[in-house]
């Protein structure tokens, strides 16, 4: 397994949030996380990547238990695109993805031919190789989100975590961002609100409700109308799309 | 497909401009530093004060009054030494701690470290405690330490983000200012009131080469450490989390830049007051110049730093004649306005 987490509980502020959960997730595949609000899944994503410390249970990569890596190491391997993460410094969209180099790098190593070719081939991928030099602030939301991602592949991940990247973008950018991560050749984990694109874009999902595990396997076996009436609380008929033969879901207003 | 990407040009990125750079400033420091020794209610041409200088350190034996001899070693020299080391030094926290905070009002005295000092001096120059043994300094520097003990405790107390530190801060600094009024109200005659008085505006008065001796260690120090994080600090520029997820080790790094620019401030706040407005507007003026990357903005701010301090007390030596400034008074003078037009200019497009 790529990552597999074993019985993971973390708590905050006397309130379990993360409460038992196991999931194991293949090399190279895409795993959706789902759940609403206060499920529990950005928090599982800090934990993955041991920004937060598990209370009981392991989370491994490889074969390698993270409680015993060092952060450095950790950071070599799994790279972390958090949810709207922002800055009021004037930097530039390379300054950014450089940033994505600094695991790599001791404090006093020069810039080498093997960072600047990460960082370009990071910039190719998200499609913003022509934006470099550009600001920051003076990009769009759905430009941000992709800097972001080009900075986490700059850090060469086999691991790459999303926290809702598609939030506040329109159709066109989620799409984009979505399938940019789907055919990545790296194991992710993206938590989602979205429930059709997660059965578009994702290998398998797996459904978090008051910090449990609910439901898991392929968006086939996850998403029935009854998962989503005790999930989510909304009524929904779910039909195979007859034009991307994917899970689709309706709702039902009634 | 090709990989070529457009570098954006900024100075310094190749390593002759670099260079070229770093000696360019220094020439600029120095001959600010020679300016500062010539200019005075003694009038010393620059030729006078650099034989004086050889004299001293070269052991030549060039002919001069054993009065000029003595204004440019003993006073004026230790003097701009000093104020270089005071402006880099707070220059130099201000950005670090403008970087780890993530706030571009942080500055050093934010940590509650110039009210603590003052709180310490006024307690020996008036209460008389230690007397003795305590010199003023000690005591400010005491007081420093303190304060920043305290601020640190109650936002590792109120666990919470960088925020907290800022808060702590402003209630930490309410707090020592308090308390010195107090005392001054209470205990000081009105001699002491004015001598405090000068102290908390910042005075270069007095100072000696023993101040020297311990300022421009301390300042070369903090220098080294704050730029060997420098890419520590790069790696805050989107928070606590991003900078642990790109494998920082978040408290270590705090502690010790928290630490380092504590003790900067505290030593330089113990030998010449409180001198406000460098360490907040400086780092945002090497910004400007220097881009917000910190292996050219900490070099940056140092420099400019202590270029404009040794300017300063140029300007507060020479603005009324027959009386000195404080030099706090000529950094607000000359640094509310500025701050002003860098807000002004750095307005984005709404």
């Amino acid at each position: 397994m790529s990552i597999s987490i074993n019985d993971v509980r973390w708590s905050a502020g006397g309130l379990m949030i993360v409460n038992g959960i196991s999931i194991d997730v293949a090399p190279g595949k895409t795993l959706g996380l789902l759940g609403p609000n206060g499920s529990g899944k950005s928090s599982l994503l800090k934990l993955i990547c041991r920004l937060r410390n598990v209370k009981s249970g392991v989370i491994a990569l490889g074969n390698a238990d993270i409680a015993g890596m060092a952060r450095l190491d950790i950071a070599r391997r799994v790279a972390l695109v958090e949810q709207q993460a922002a800055t009021e410094a004037q930097v530039t969209v390379l300054d950014v993805v450089r940033l994505g180099r600094t695991p790599h790098r001791g404090p006093l190593t020069p810039w080498s031919a093997a960072d600047d070719q990460a960082v370009n081939e990071a910039l190719h991928h998200v499609g913003l190789p022509a934006r470099a030099g550009q600001f920051w602030h003076t990009l769009s939301g759905g430009e941000r989100q992709r800097v972001h991602i080009a900075r986490a592949l700059a850090q060469t991940p086999s691991e790459l975590l999303l926290d809702e990247p598609t939030n506040h973008l329109d159709i066109q950018h989620q799409l984009e961002i979505l399938s940019l991560v789907a055919k990545l050749p790296v194991t992710s984990i993206i938590a989602l609100h979205d429930l059709n694109l997660a059965a578009m874009f994702c290998d398998n999902l797996a459904v978090l409700h008051h910090g449990k595990v609910v439901a898991a396997g392929t968006p086939e076996e996850v998403l029935t109308e009854d998962l989503i009436a005790n999930v989510f609380g909304v009524r929904a008929y779910i039909e195979r799309s007859p034009h991307h033969g994917r899970q689709h879901v309706q709702y039902r207003l009634d | 497909m090709s990989l070529a990407v457009v570098q954006p040009v900024v100075i310094g990125e190749r390593w002759w401009a670099r260079l070229a750079l770093i000696t360019l400033s220094l020439v600029a420091l120095g001959f600010m530093i020679s300016l500062a020794v010539s200019i005075g209610e003694i009038s010393i041409p620059l030729e006078t004060t650099a034989k004086a200088v050889s004299n001293r350190l070269f052991g030549t034996a060039f002919e001069l009054s054993r009065i000029h001899q003595g204004i440019v070693w003993d006073y004026r020299l230790s003097r701009a030494l000093l104020a270089a080391s005071a402006g880099a030094a707070l220059a130099l926290s201000g950005a670090v701690l403008q970087a780890l905070l993530r706030n571009p009002l942080a500055e050093p005295y934010v940590l509650g470290i110039s009210a603590g000092a003052s709180t310490g001096a006024v307690a020996v120059m008036i209460l008389g405690f230690g007397y003795g043994v305590l010199t003023l300094s000690a005591g400010a520097f005491i007081g420093a330490v303190v304060a920043f003990i305290l601020v640190s405790a109650l936002a590792a107390g109120a666990a919470g983000g960088a925020d907290r530190i800022i808060l702590a801060g402003v209630a930490g600094s309410q707090l020592f200012n308090a308390l010195t009024s107090y005392i001054v109200t209470t205990s000081a005659n009105a001699e002491q009131a004015r001598g405090v008085m000068f102290w908390l505006l910042g005075s270069l008065s007095g100072v000696r080469w023993p101040d020297v001796y311990l300022a421009a260690p301390v300042a070369l120090i903090g220098f080294a450490v704050s730029v060997f994080y420098a890419r520590a600090l790069d790696a805050f520029t989107f928070g606590v989390d991003a900078a642990a997820a790109l494998g920082i080790a978040v408290n270590r790094v705090r502690v010790i830049l928290l630490g380092a620019t504590a003790l900067m401030t505290a030593a330089m706040v113990s030998i010449v007051g409180s001198i406000g407005f460098v360490g907040l507007v400086i780092p945002h003026a090497a910004r400007f110049l220097a881009g917000p990357s910190h292996g050219r903005l900490l070099p940056a701010s140092a420099m400019i730093g202590s270029i404009f301090m040794v300017a300063a007390d140029i300007v507060s030596r020479i603005i009324i004649p027959q009386q000195i400034l404080p030099i706090g008074v000529v950094t607000a003078l000359f640094g509310a306005p500025a701050f002003a037009l860098i807000l002004y200019k750095a307005r984005r497009p709404v």
